[in-house]
């Protein structure tokens, strides 16, 4: 047993509660579509949303005579997340090719890794709220996509879109390490986040380039594993998290009352929130593996995989570690902050302006991330910048201008982005007032004009001092540094 | 001057570009054969078109821009994929079929200044050894009409033989070029597996498939193979990468000292008595030229039929799952669901080898038995590559027969495909291992209308150069390469 292997084992046995009695236990397979320009074995465009077939060529058609080729950049995603999940990355792995007749797969088989994949093995971690967890990986191969099949607009028949055939996906499995719909979110996002910061998924989940598969199955603990269902095609976290509750509350149910859970495939309907089969076992087809004779083994120079590692950018887990370590964040603000590269640089930067890694980290998760979802725009549309956050930041840290100010400095910065921030702070009279022969004569007068509440505060009443603080910071407009007005005030009283 | 259509494709290419003989004038001279053919030898032609080209090579020599086979007519074979005319690969299922685009094959000749004639007769999806197979009917062969030409590419050698045209193209999948070239008297070169692409050629089985030339002798088949050969990486993955050669450089090299293994497998006792004594005074004339013979070994020959014929049918299976009636090809006029669709279009549009093929291949492969047949046959096919390179620590070529007899006759193994299975035996082991190999006129039997007698040649990989080295200079010997149906007066 491995190292990982016996932390996984402890880690599982005190893992989550079960419910009336039943263990869950889920595995993951997802299918992440590469950001390619081309096809996996063609020239052919993959941008989405184009007129049907009019991104299909030859290879894709199925023409006769039409020859695969790989796509070595679809190749390099996959060395990619390999690198990024600590997997080992195969010398050689081989394509094979899965028979089977559908309208949408032209060839009459679809193009796969099946014995031995390039990625094999590594391990995804994460926290599942505030508990840590590991899931481990069994294999990312790269595959093909089919085309899509149109039931709506043709009567009695069916159209074929082929734009999507031989699209490059990654097709990412698991081991059945997820205990919880919580922890298979958990994972998907993390996975989801991995693979869009190493670059080589868009993520996007309605188009399809993040498709999970959830295999669910339950049991008494201690226990074999039941079996399985897998539900297929979960589009959306939401749907995932209500899909797999339904489904391990049905097959609790249905051992329960005494029924076998027979293997299957099923259907998520987000309608009415339910799962239903698609196809058992028994209809399962022999796909008739074999290598493709038109592919050579996929071979990788040691040399590539070198060459792949040093443009890997920082990964999120060691970025919030180092995030910790340098700036002394809470593990909290770390996770947060590195939820997506950009939002990282726009810390990283934010502080390199102002030098005040908390104040950044809270004013990027509080007010500036508050103003991004009012508005809806992504952190890399920003219409601040990283540099002007930090003159707002340093402005507040130098006590030129109060908090409060500073939420006005954003607001109307985020209006006009082009005003500097001493010009919005000037013209809005934002300025503190520094000067202690100004703050000095304000208190003078305050103290003067409001003799009862002076001997009040010297009577021990400490409210007394707050009302003269008030009193003070109103004479100055709101305006006076309100740290050196109260020691000031200390001053005069003591 | 002997007449045009007895003119080898050196001949003819020099006295096209000393403008002894206009484009149009030899493209309309092998027309008018093709026209007249009773052999069935082509599946389709384009007059029109093939004129345009014509004359197109004849303006290019006319301003000295002749390419290195300007105005050289040209065919096919149908199984590569043309623009210009219809590719059907001898299939119902694909009758009338237009391709979008050229295989590279027929783009590296047209680029090299050919001509089109049209494309030629083979099995269907090149799948036989008898040219019996094709849904249009067989291609006779040209020696005697009762006689099959030999397949897959019965149509290729049958035109060549007939003198339909100078140069045609061929696919070698266990012998496809060379069986038939053996039967039809000329010569044809499959070489290495992966020097021509495989792009555009309509697949049978993918790691064996190799396209190759098809003429009168081996200067021609020299000129044509550097034409075609060179690395397609961009379109073809099993594209070999290694630069275009020119083959006719090595041809007038002594082969004084040459090692030519005899494999002791290749002449038991399934050989017929006039293929042994041909290939006898093949040798002699070896000898004569300084060659050394040498006994070899290669033991694995026999497995090389359920080898062969497990292998390719399940890639073969695989490869033909395309034609569902879907996009393109024959779809059945009547069905009430998706699955009578494709079982009904399948059944109308394959013929009855190829559907044999396709469940055999579906066979070895299904779960239970891909280990006991098909991970066997790979395991033995490696072996017998093995063999090979084991024989040519000993030689520098091999010689044998390319078939145990000469053509035989029409329908005479339709009912006993297992006999014309067990005709491959001498071919399959060369397309197992993917080395060069080609078959060279050395006789003709005793028959009342003789028919031609091939012998092999097999180097190893790469090596074209030194095959056709070796049979350039046997053919400066003999005569046999130059014999015409129509001199012996078999062709009527």
């Amino acid at each position: 047993m491995s190292k990982s292997d016996s932390q996984h084992k402890a880690q599982a046995a005190q893992s989550m509660p079960l419910i009336q009695g039943y263990e869950v236990v889920i595995g993951f397979e997802t299918h992440a579509q590469l950001l390619t320009k081309s096809k996996i074995f063609s020239r052919a465009s993959t941008h989405f949303g184009a007129e049907p077939n009019t991104q299909a060529c030859a290879v894709d058609l199925a023409l006769p005579g039409a020859l695969p080729v790989m796509n070595k950049r679809a190749v390099e995603c996959a060395i990619r997340l390999g690198l990024a999940l600590g997997s080992h990355v195969a010398h050689r792995s081989i394509f094979a090719r899965k028979n089977y007749f559908y309208p949408d797969l032209p060839k009459g088989y679809q193009i796969s890794q099946f014995e031995i994949p390039v990625v094999q093995g590594g391990e995804i971690s994460f926290f599942v709220g505030t508990t840590p967890k590991t899931v481990r990986l069994v294999r990312a191969h790269l595959e093909e996509d089919a085309g899509k099949s149109l039931h709506e607009n043709f009567i009695g028949m069916s159209g074929i879109d082929l734009n999507r055939a031989g699209t490059p996906l990654l097709e990412i499995v698991t081991e059945p390490d997820m205990r919880s719909s919580q922890e298979a979110v958990a994972y998907a996002k993390e996975l989801h986040k991995i693979v869009t910061w190493i670059q080589i998924c868009d993520g996007n989940m309605q188009e399809g380039s993040f498709r999970c598969d959830a295999n669910v199955s339950v049991r008494k603990p201690g226990e074999p594993l039941g079996t399985r269902r897998e539900i297929k095609n979960l589009n959306s976290f939401k749907f995932m998290q209500q899909a797999i509750d339904f489904e391990v509350l049905w097959q609790i149910e249905q051992l329960e009352e005494g029924r076998a859970i027979e293997q299957a495939t099923v259907l998520f309907d987000p309608e009415t929130g339910e799962t239903r089969s698609m196809r058992t076992k028994e209809d399962a087809a022999d796909y008739r593996y074999f290598p493709d004779p038109d592919l050579p083994p996929l071979v990788i120079a040691p040399e590539w995989i070198k060459e792949i590692q040093n443009s890997m950018p920082e990964l999120p887990r060691s970025m919030a570690e180092r995030f910790v370590n340098t700036y002394g964040l809470p593990a909290y603000d770390a996770t947060t902050l590195t939820q997506s590269p950009q939002m990282a640089h726009y810390f990283e930067a934010t502080v390199k302006a102002c030098g005040q890694a908390k104040l950044a980290s809270n004013w990027i998760m509080g007010e500036l991330s508050r103003k991004l979802n009012e508005e809806n725009v992504l952190i890399e549309r920003c219409p601040i910048s990283a540099a002007q956050l930090g003159e707002i930041i340093s402005n507040i840290s130098k006590g030129e201008i109060s908090n409060n100010s500073g939420k006005v400095v954003l607001e109307a910065l985020w209006a006009s982005p082009t005003t500097g921030v001493a010009e919005l702070i000037a013209a809005k009279g934002l300025k503190q007032v520094n000067d202690s022969a100004a703050l000095e004569k304000i208190i003078d007068e305050v103290l003067a004009a409001n003799a009862d509440n002076v001997a009040q505060y010297k009577a021990g009443k400490e409210k007394a001092f707050n009302a003269l603080i008030g009193q003070a910071m109103k004479a100055s407009k709101g305006q006076a540094n309100p740290q050196q007005l109260t020691e000031l005030l200390k001053k005069k009283l003591a | 001057m002997s007449e045009i259509h007895d003119l080898s494709v050196a001949q003819l290419s020099k006295a096209l570009q000393t403008k002894e003989l206009g484009a149009v004038e030899v493209a309309k001279h092998f027309l008018n054969r093709v026209e007249k053919d009773k052999l069935g030898s082509f599946l389709s032609h384009n007059p029109e078109l093939t004129l345009r080209r014509a004359l197109e090579s004849q303006e290019r020599i006319q301003q000295n821009q002749a390419r290195p086979l300007e105005g050289v007519p040209i065919a096919h074979k149908d199984v590569f994929v043309t623009k210009d005319f219809p590719s059907t690969a001898g299939s119902k299922m694909l009758e009338g079929y237009r391709s979008s685009f050229d295989a590279t094959v027929v783009d590296k000749f047209a680029q090299a200044g050919c001509v089109p004639l049209g494309k030629l007769n083979c099995d269907e999806f090149a799948m036989g050894s008898s040219n019996e197979n094709s849904a249009y009917g067989p291609a006779l062969n040209p020696w005697n009409a009762q006689a099959v030409p030999g397949g897959s590419s019965g149509g290729s050698a049958a035109a060549v033989s007939a003198r339909l045209t100078p140069a045609a193209t061929g696919t070698d999948t266990g012998g496809s070029i060379r069986q038939p070239a053996s039967f039809c008297g000329i010569t044809g070169i499959k070489p290495t597996y992966g020097r021509a692409s495989r792009y555009g050629m309509i697949a049978y089985a993918s790691s064996l498939d190799q396209a190759g030339p098809m003429a009168k002798d081996a200067l021609d088949c020299a000129l044509l193979l550097s034409a075609m050969c060179g690395p397609d990486l961009d379109r073809d993955s099993t594209s070999l990468d290694i630069v275009e050669e020119d083959y006719t450089k090595t041809l007038n090299q002594s082969i004084k000292g040459l090692k030519i293994g005899v494999p002791k497998e290749f002449f038991g006792s399934g050989l017929a008595l006039e293929v042994k004594s041909a290939l006898e005074e093949a040798q002699s004339v070896f000898k004569s030229l300084g060659a050394e013979f040498v006994p070899i070994t290669l033991p694995k020959t026999e497995l090389s039929i359920p080898v062969y014929y497990i292998i390719a049918p399940a890639e073969a299976s695989s490869n033909l799952s395309r034609f569902d009636g879907v996009r393109y090809g024959h779809r059945a006029k009547e069905y009430n669901d998706l699955m009578q669709m494709y079982k009904k279009s399948r059944a109308e549009g394959f013929g009855a080898e190829v559907k044999k093929r396709i469940m055999t291949g579906a066979y070895v492969l299904s779960h239970g038995y891909y280990d006991a047949y098909y991970l066997q046959a790979q395991k033995i096919r490696r072996l017998i590559a093995e063999d090979f390179q084991a024989a040519f620590k000993e030689c520098d070529l091999i010689m044998g027969p390319v078939a145990p007899t000469t053509a035989w006759g029409l329908g005479e193994k339709t009912a006993d495909p297992l006999s014309s299975y067990l005709a491959d035996i001498f071919t399959l082991p060369a397309s197992l291992a993917g080395l060069p190999a080609m078959s060279v006129p050395c006789g003709m039997s005793k028959a009342a209308k003789p028919l031609p007698i091939g012998m092999q040649l097999i180097g190893n990989y790469v090596q074209e150069s030194k095959l056709l080295n070796a049979a350039h200079q046997y053919q400066l010997q003999t005569q046999w390469h130059t014999m015409s149906p129509e001199m012996t007066g078999n062709l009527t």
